[in-house]
């Protein structure tokens, strides 16, 4: 049967891995290309790579680490952050990704999922959506969560999976960075309103709440996290014997 | 030396990296007469199995893999590259394949609704029979799958399964013509040391 799979998350601005990060062993532990490796050989079941360079300068310096990272990991790879084309797509799948990730260029123009799930398959789009409640609603935040799109989440992500997205990455604004667990609540809407895998992202504080998530809502498919990865307060291999041992189904280190 | 088939369906650069990584020139090439004359051969693939074959077909790779599998010149075929070593598929329409093993490529439809479609993830294998490819893998070893659909072949033609509602072939074979469903480049050191296996399988030419 199918394994649990856990991602760590790197956001890359400039080059460099931003978000704190705290390793002993590794010379740079700002470099993406070391710490994919890391991941990689310590158990990590897939990598994701955010793009948060703004300038079209900062995209050239991260297709370039991109491909440095692609050729050093033998894991799947999701790269996200400035997708608004299919050129886009074509640009990351050229340098290694296997999976694509829209977010914010997906809201201004949905057609964008399916004209790329109809060229690269439904498994290559991955839907990320940032995700708040208002007024007691799940409502689609876009920009990083900066702007309330007003449009309700669940509405969204059904429209997503009918028009080819493969997977979904829920990052829920109320959890994320508070240490207090996933979004529980959000996640099992998302997960009874489409039949595709389902990734949760946001809230992670311990191995605690992995077991919690995957115990609770065993319909979520994977949990991505960053900080408490690349601060080592969670270690990846510790984690998956925890998993293990509660009896959730995770690939052996 | 491994001679990779670009038809362009897919991109080469895990698999490049992969081989690479694990000491192993190869060479990526379109170019049938090259593919005629390999001494050993892997097809990749991702996407349609109908449009994958007709790509085949329109720069004579096909004859030129036919040719090749003929003589014993192993073959490696992964994901869409290996259900492409079947007869045929029924996948969007009924499309045939190379035929160098017997059976069909069919839709996966799990009985059980919990299980999502494309059979995405880690895997575990278990060995039905021994094989060279799978000389380094123990039982039990997680390999990366993305499929929809699956070989429907007799059980002497599989080696490994992984269980998902079936037991989806995921090594098959004949003779020295080899098919991973999953992808060895994409699962870490487990999957490189399958493609290590093939490499040191003794090529004919």
């Amino acid at each position: 049967m199918i394994t649990k799979r856990i991602i760590p998350c790197l956001d890359v601005r400039d080059g460099r891995v931003v978000k704190g990060v705290n390793f002993e062993g590794l010379s740079d532990v700002s470099s993406p290309v070391e710490l994919g490796k890391f991941y990689s050989d310590n158990g990590a079941d897939e990598l994701v790579f955010y793009d948060i360079t703004a300038s079209a300068e900062g995209r050239a310096l991260f297709t370039d680490i991109l491909r440095r990272v692609a050729e050093t990991i033998f894991i799947p790879l999701t790269v996200g952050g400035g997708i608004n084309t299919v050129d886009d797509f074509d640009r990351v799948l050229k340098c290694g990704a296997d999976k694509v990730s829209v977010n914010s260029g997906a809201i201004r123009d949905p057609e964008l999922i399916t004209a790329a799930a109809r060229k690269y398959g439904d498994q290559c789009v991955v839907l990320s959506a940032d995700i708040k409640r208002v007024d007691g609603r799940f409502t689609l935040f876009a920009r990083g969560g900066r702007d309330d799109t007003g449009l309700d989440a669940i509405e969204w992500i059904k429209k997503g999976v009918e028009r080819g997205a493969g997977e979904i990455v829920v990052n829920s604004i109320d959890t994320d960075g508070v240490k207090g667990g996933f979004d529980l609540e959000l996640l099992e809407a998302v997960c009874s309103a489409v039949h595709v895998p389902v990734i949760a992202s946001g809230g992670a504080g311990c191995i605690g709440d992995f077991i919690e998530l995957f115990k609770k809502l065993p319909a979520v498919d994977a949990g991505l996290a960053a900080s408490i990865f690349h601060f080592g307060e969670v270690e990846i291999p510790v984690l998956k014997r925890e998993l293990a041992g509660a009896g959730i189904n995770v690939r052996e280190v | 030396m491994v001679t990779v088939i670009d038809y362009g369906v897919g991109n080469l650069f895990s698999l490049a990296s992969s081989l690479r990584a694990i000491g192993e020139e190869a060479v990526v090439t379109g170019d049938a007469d090259k593919v005629r004359s390999a001494g050993r051969l892997i097809l990749p693939g991702v996407g349609a199995f109908g449009d994958a074959a007709e790509k085949l077909r329109r720069g004579g790779l096909y004859e030129a893999l036919l040719d090749a599998a003929g003589r014993g010149v192993p073959l490696l075929g992964i994901c869409l590259g290996m259900q492409l070593l079947f007869d045929e598929s029924f996948e969007y329409g009924r499309h045939r394949g190379l035929g160098l093993i017997p059976g069909a490529v069919r839709a996966m439809e799990p009985v059980d609704k919990s299980l999502k479609i494309p059979h995405m993830g880690w895997n575990a294998l278990h060995i039905t029979q021994p094989c060279p490819i799978l000389k380094n893998t123990r039982e039990g070893e997680h390999m990366y799958f993305v499929h929809s659909y699956y070989a429907d072949t007799a059980p002497e033609n599989i080696f490994a399964t992984a269980e998902y509602g079936m037991e989806v072939p995921a090594v098959v074979g004949r003779g020295s013509v080899f098919g991973a469903q999953f992808h060895p480049e994409k699962s870490g050191e487990r999957g490189l040391a399958i493609l290590r296996a093939f490499c040191a399988m003794e090529g004919r030419t």
